[in-house]
């Protein structure tokens, strides 16, 4: 009844509510970044499903994160205090959101996955990016969505529990899928989608699944978001946020789902650590002029990390001990 | 006679210009094992793919037990009950021996994507079916001790036989297997004709063998079509293929006449 992975999830929640009072009372600054640690997480680990696991490019995360966070936006400036103006009831409203607002990234999701089924490769990367686009210049059309001028004026809901809750609950939800029977259709699809095929495996349905839970989760982190900054901005969903992800995915290791979110804390953390470091006063000016430089020593950095470790951080380690 | 298992009647395939496989008619009967050769580019590759939903024919039909296959997808002829192996080995590489079985049980999985989240009692215990089913399954062919290795590691003739086992595991009736011998040396050949016939007999299977190696196919097909430029040229006991006339020139040509 009690199986390993549920304890352990539960633990994890309950951990991240009792902890959740005292860091809120953290210096803003590092609990903003923890938060943004939270949220990347979750969109990485969604798009290792489909990235790293199922094998398919999407370059469109963003589009989904931006389709889940106006829409939950959207829902709470209508209707937050539909249920009442007490604490129980706006965050209830704001959970009934933030799920809406998954709901209609998975949509989305659906919408541009099974079309695209039929391609490959860098052609489905081209048509996830466009969608991606699409997203974006539809919100910018959109007047109830403040179009070019933002969304903002949502109540701030998202805290420290609802971030890392939702980080452990789509960390659950892939691994627990990756790792069942049914989950390993996903790989099959990757490794060989012929073979995959003859063996009985749905791939269509495989491969839209992959989209529509990769996309739901994106829509999640798009509502925590939305409802951490409390403006949102449709050029904060273009697709230069989408290859963050992607890189996030491909730096921890396509696949898997540890590296993954390591790799999400540490692109999350690192141009932080290195504005940090260019005003450390002790340091010799040389070294804090090139600190300073922290978005080409952030790509430096990615550089060398692919060349040094193209499997990226934690990938295609499991099998490979096994074997030793 | 009971109805036949596998039914190809006037099959014929075109790509564009290409008639591939031409008005190719045979038949398959549960617990045969029949064999398709044909020199290189014969079409016999083809004739599987027709089979297993890969490509649809341009005319003829091909019913499997009474129904046909044609118009379904790859996924769906798997159901139905035919498994098939590849000439290229096509393992799903990245996953560990007993995975690549456990992958081939997922059509016959009573609980779907619910109960993999959820992971309750049922699910545990279908899991835990599986991993054994899977393994029973593995030692029966003698690769209990590879389980947990990466199957990229296993050497080529395990490699072929874990495809076999692969197939399998999707409990089929009729089991396609696409020039099993390819790469193999004598030792390993006649190792791969005990395992196809003790195969067949342990799981009371049909197979349909494509196979490009004389001996093998002499050894133990009870009957064998041939094919030469996607037409069947002939069909019969291996002792009567063997000194078919139309055989003997498909594979070493005809003598010419003296002009």
């Amino acid at each position: 009844m009690f199986e390993r992975s549920k304890i352990i999830l539960v633990v994890v929640l309950v951990a991240c509510g009792v902890a959740s009072p005292y860091v809120s009372g953290i210096n803003p600054y590092y609990y903003d970044i923890l938060i943004s640690i939270g949220i990347n997480i979750i969109l990485a680990a969604g798009l290792n499903l489909v990235n790293g696991y199922t094998g398919q490019f999407s370059l469109g995360h963003a589009g989904f994160m931006a389709a889940g966070a106006y829409a939950s936006a959207w829902l709470s400036l209508s209707y937050g205090d539909a249920l009442g103006t007490s604490v129980w009831a706006t965050t209830t409203a704001f959970v009934l959101a933030l799920f809406l607002g998954g709901v209609v990234a998975a949509l989305s999701g659906l919408l541009v996955g099974v079309p695209s089924l039929r391609l490959k490769g860098d052609y489905l990367a081209i048509v996830t990016l466009g969608f991606n686009e699409i997203i974006k210049g539809v919100i910018q059309n959109a007047e109830p969505l403040g179009a070019q001028r933002g969304l903002g004026g949502m109540v701030q809901h998202t805290t420290f529990f609802w971030t890392f809750a939702f980080a452990a609950l789509t960390v659950y939800v892939v691994l627990s899928l990756v790792r069942s029977t049914y989950g390993r259709g996903f790989l099959a699809v990757r490794d060989d989608e012929i073979a995959a095929e003859a063996m009985g495996i749905n791939t269509t349905k495989y491969k839209v699944l992959a989209f529509v839970l990769g996309a739901f989760f994106a829509g999640i982190a798009g509502g925590l978001y939305a409802h951490f900054k409390q403006f949102i901005h449709p050029e904060g969903f273009n697709f230069m946020k989408s290859i963050d992800v992607v890189v996030m995915v491909i730096l921890g290791g396509m696949g898997s789902t540890a590296g993954v979110c390591v790799a999400a804390a540490l692109l999350t953390i690192l141009p932080e650590v290195l504005r940090y470091v260019s005003k450390i006063e002790a340091l010799p000016h040389w070294l804090q002029q090139v600190a300073e430089n922290r978005m080409i020593l952030y790509s430096l950095l990615l550089i060398i990390l692919m060349l040094t470790r193209p499997q990226g951080l934690f990938g295609a380690g499991a099998l490979k001990k096994k074997k030793a | 006679m009971s109805a036949p298992l596998l039914k190809l009647e006037n099959v014929t395939v075109q790509f564009g210009g290409l008639k591939a496989v031409s008005e190719l008619s045979f038949e398959i009967h549960e617990g045969e094992l029949i064999g398709l050769i044909g020199p290189n580019g014969a079409g016999k590759t083809t004739v599987f793919n027709l089979i297993t939903g890969v490509y649809q024919p341009t005319a003829g039909a091909i019913t499997f037990a009474g129904k046909s296959v044609i118009g379904h997808r790859p996924y769906k002829v798997t159901s139905r009950g035919i498994a098939r192996t590849f000439q290229n080995i096509r393992l799903f590489a990245s996953l560990s021996v007993v995975d690549n079985v456990r992958t081939a049980c997922n059509m016959h999985l009573k609980h779907g994507i619910s109960h993999a989240l959820l992971r309750g009692p049922k699910f545990i215990n279908e899991e835990a079916e599986i991993e054994k089913t899977s393994r029973e399954l593995l030692e029966i062919f003698g690769l209990s001790g590879e389980c947990d290795v990466s199957c990229k590691s296993l050497p080529y003739g395990d490699q072929r036989r874990l495809e076999i086992v692969r197939a399998l595991a999707t409990r089929p009736k009729l089991l396609l297997l696409d020039e099993p011998a390819a790469g193999m040396n004598p030792t390993e050949k006649a190792e791969l004709m005990k395992l196809i016939r003790f195969t067949q007999e342990k799981f009371g299977l049909a197979v349909l063998l494509v196979e490009h190696d004389m001996k093998v196919v002499m050894g133990i097909c009870q009957r064998i079509n041939v094919l030469d430029y996607g037409k069947k040229i002939a069909e019969g006991s291996p002792a009567e293929i063997r000194c078919n006339p139309k055989v003997i020139a498909a594979y070493l040509g005809k003598e010419e006449d003296d002009a």
